[in-house]
């Protein structure tokens, strides 16, 4: 009995990835040894905490049986709108702006919500269609123009550091405070989903949401619930996104959705709902933010880290559903 | 003396029913009216049922009993009638209000989750109906642990649903339902996809929650599952109550008569005229891991069943004779001619038919109409000139239609607002449209009414003394033995028997004892 539960931990989709991410490391590693430096975790953490944030939200939408493409467009207008009204007003002020972020992630989840909920609307047409209405607004009303000077308190919030590192060359690389924003969404989303009804329901819906409508769930509050949080968590990264850049770019963010729903379902979430977990989807985003990272220290030219982008995301969905395959046609228990 | 006895025997009979009193009345219904704009789907039905019976709500598809159903739990309002639980009358009754009465459906497709694991599908109910907020994993497994060990399953608590063989997702759905309490247990359809074995252990377990006072109502057409399990009987037809009473009071031809309206004559098949006319002729056709050596002729008139548990190969010849998985080795002579199988196109233009096994999947588009789908297998022979000959696909639907007596509004509408009856005979008729030398069906009254099945045989009987061959693939026993009159028992993909009404009228529980070596155990 033992032994078959270690076979299935070594073979999961988890496991896949692990090993996927540790040969990777060691080729980099080989090639470059200031790869297995301190360093690394620190660049790396940087370059995908915003990634991470978006995963997170966009995990718990397929779980519940939907998607959301609709989390750039947000990001972008949460970070580029409060930016834009606060230096014309000349207002300066954290709080106002991470409000201002979070409540325009709102409003559009909301809208998310009552189109998919209620409409019935496909979740990918209606966040197709609201993503596409929302970046147009965006760029139709408040401009294209870059603003590289955002207001002071909100830009200083780029210097907090929670660590510093120096390496043996001298160079110094800082951790920001920021990181701490996805470890403890991926703790509160970790317990909600696991520990709470609110996040077995999330489950339930992406189960069979006819069964959970008969089981007696709120089918449509639980999908409201999914879509504010993915909508305000876009918008607060979003902001996060602007500040680390020290610059608002209302179209930075944009066309980034594929990559995010690749990391999410690499990391063994299923796009047809009901299955996935926080730490499939943190090694996802790792194993993708290595590949556009740090492949460029393997000697492989840029276009080839698209390929192999695509690659891992055509291998790693085809494990997951060759799995899926299996247990479909698995001995019946 | 007399009255001592009487008492005696009272005590003895309180005794075995564990303290509750056989005769209360658990929930009656009576005269309920239901209406969806101007269809009136319930015209007036009466139902009592009462604690530890089981009671079988019976009637055709579409008689009703699928809104019957939802009154019961709530789903709907009754237009007018009483509706009486535990002896208080209730004027509107909410879904929640029905479940907190113990009132527990158990939907034909179990409403269960598939990406979960048992112990958490079993207890979600009960965490539903508590408000709890958070989820306690350690006391959803007692809680599946308890449900199941009450009604006597052993399954892994934690292993995910989507793991579950069909039987097993329905003891998933009968544990979540008991452990709330339940005091009436009302089964849609149970037994569709089970096999017999699994039948009988979910009978089992339907009388140990008799046993505990539970009302119990099936809603069922099979007869021999009727009669093995039910108390008592109540029949509805076109929303109109027809009947009820004791299980005893009805014999095969009051249930059929009532079920229906009409007497239907259950006999075997013969063939008008034993022909030497030879249709088919299969020797040692053999698929590796699928089938062996297996041999047998159609003549003029023959209607060949084959059956055998799933798994026997039974389906195997089929899927062989048709080309979805060619037969390795063998010879199939059709009409005095040698053809070869190597895929569907060589079946198709052999002119072999194939109903499937899953219509509803394979054999149809649902949301298509009658029409559409009535020549989709043919669509060839309407072209004219480059055009589709929309007249004469209007004109052959319509004839197949009146001829194969489908009930519908007009040619127009989806399948998918079909009985099961009717769509089954809409992919029957598809097939005869392409004017089959053979007619391969697989499981071709699964989900269709008693009325309908008859009518479907007729049909087949009609085609076979054409000269058309006619292999009906079922493990439905009764259904068989009635209509085919020569019969082929798989079992590890050989052919161990093969038997002929002419010789021997051919015994069901005979037939199911050669499904397996031990003789009947699996």
């Amino acid at each position: 009995m033992k032994s078959i539960k270690w076979k299935e931990v070594l073979t999961s989709n988890q496991m896949f990835i692990i090993y996927i991410i540790a040969i990777l490391s060691l080729a980099i590693g080989m090639k470059n040894s200031a790869f297995f430096d301190f360093s690394t975790v620190i660049t790396l953490s940087r370059a995908l905490l915003v990634t991470l944030c978006f995963a997170i939200c966009e995990m718990v939408v397929i779980i519940s049986g939907g998607i959301d493409v609709s989390f750039p467009a947000v990001a972008c207008a949460a970070l580029y709108i409060p930016v834009k009204v606060m230096t014309d007003a000349e207002i300066d002020n954290v709080f106002l702006a991470f409000l201002f972020a979070a409540v325009i992630g709102l409003v559009v989840g909301i809208v998310n919500a009552i189109l998919i909920s209620i409409l019935k609307i496909p979740p990918l047409i209606a966040t197709l269609g609201v993503s596409s209405m929302t970046s147009g607004a965006l760029l139709t009303f408040f401009g294209t123009r870059e603003i590289s000077r955002i207001p002071e308190s909100v830009s200083a919030l780029s210097k907090v550091f929670i660590l510093n590192y120096t390496n043996a060359s001298g160079a110094t690389y800082s951790l920001t405070v920021f990181i701490l924003v996805p470890i403890i969404l991926c703790i509160a989303v970790h317990l909600i989903l696991r520990y709470t009804m609110l996040g077995r329901g999330i489950f339930a819906i992406g189960g069979d949401q006819n069964a959970a409508r008969i089981a007696g769930f709120n089918v449509i509050r639980l999908q409201f619930i999914v879509y504010i949080f993915s909508g305000v968590m876009a918008g607060i990264a979003g902001m996060i996104y602007c500040i680390l850049c020290d610059s608002a770019n209302p179209l930075n963010l944009m066309g980034s959705e594929m990559m995010i729903i690749a990391a999410v379902v690499v990391g063994g979430t299923r796009i047809t709902g009901g299955h996935g977990s926080v730490s499939g989807t943190i090694l996802g985003v790792i194993l993708i933010a290595l590949i556009q990272n740090n492949l460029i220290m393997l000697g492989v030219p840029t276009y080839w880290q698209t390929f192999v982008v695509g690659a891992v995301i055509v291998i790693g969905t085809s494990i997951t559903s060759l799995k899926a395959k299996a247990v479909e046609q698995n001995q019946k228990v | 003396m007399e009255i001592c006895l009487k008492a005696l025997l009272y005590g003895a009979l309180l005794k075995r029913n564990e303290g509750f009193d056989m005769a209360e009345v658990f929930l009656k219904l009576e005269n309920i009216k239901k209406s969806f704009g101007g269809v009136k789907a319930l015209k007036g039905v009466n139902l009592e049922v009462r604690k530890g019976e089981v009671l079988c709500l019976a009637g055709e598809n579409g008689c009703g009993k699928s809104t019957l159903i939802k009154v019961i739990s709530g789903a709907h309002d009754a237009d007018s009638g009483e509706y009486i639980l535990d002896g208080n009358k209730v004027d509107k009754l909410k879904p929640i209000d029905a479940i907190r009465a113990g009132i527990q459906v158990i939907y034909q497709d179990f409403a269960v989750f598939p990406n979960l694991t048992v112990a958490e599908n079993i207890a979600m109910n009960n965490s539903l109906m508590t408000g709890a907020k958070v989820m306690n994993w350690k006391r959803a497994r007692e809680l599946a642990i308890e449900a199941m060990k009450q009604v006597g399953a052993n399954m892994d608590p934690d292993v995910l649903v989507e793991r579950l063989t069909v039987a097993n997702k329905q003891m998933v759905a009968i544990c979540r339902a008991i452990i709330n309490d339940a005091k009436f247990l009302i089964l849609d359809e149970p037994t569709t996809a089970l096999t017999k074995k699994e039948v009988e252990n979910l009978f089992q377990i339907i009388r140990r929650l008799k046993e505990k006072g539970i009302a119990i109502m099936i809603v069922n057409h099979k007869l021999d599952e009727i009669y093995e399990i039910a108390d008592k009987l109540t029949i509805i037809r076109n929303g109109e109550y027809v009947s009820s009473g004791d299980i005893s009071e009805y014999d095969r031809a009051r249930f059929i008569r009532d079920l229906t309206g009409h007497d239907i004559v259950e006999t075997t098949y013969h063939p008008e005229k034993v022909s030497q006319d030879e249709v088919l002729k299969v020797e040692n056709l053999s698929r590796k891991g699928a089938f062996e050596n297996v041999s047998f002729t159609i003549n003029k008139g023959d209607v060949l069943g084959v059956t055998g548990l799933l798994g026997s190969g039974r389906s195997e010849i089929g899927d062989a004779i048709f080309g979805i998985a060619p037969a390795e080795t063998g010879r199939i002579v059709l009409n005095g001619n040698e053809v070869k199988i190597k895929g569907i196109e060589d079946a198709v233009s052999n002119r072999i038919a194939y109903v499937p096994e899953d219509r509803l999947t394979q054999g149809l588009f649902l949301e298509r109409s009658i029409r559409d789908n009535m020549v989709a297998a043919s669509i060839g022979k309407y072209f004219k000139k480059g055009k589709l000959d929309h007249k004469q696909i209007a004109d052959d639907t319509q004839m197949w239609i009146d001829k194969v007596a489908v009930v519908t509004a007009n040619d127009l509408v989806p399948i998918r607002t079909l009985s099961g009856g009717n769509a089954q005979k809409v992919v029957i008729a598809k097939w005869l449209n392409t004017d089959p030398q053979l007619i391969v069906l697989n499981g071709p009254t699964v989900g269709v009414d008693i009325g309908s099945k008859s009518e479907i045989f007729e049909i087949l009987h009609e085609l076979a003394k054409e000269g058309v061959g006619v292999i009906v693939i079922s493990d439905d026993l009764s259904e068989l033995v009635q209509n085919c009159n020569k019969i082929i028992v798989m079992r590890n993909g050989q052919a161990v028997a093969h038997l002929d009404q002419a010789d021997e009228l051919v015994n069901e529980n005979e037939l199911y004892g050669m499904f397996s070596e031990e003789g009947g155990e699996q």
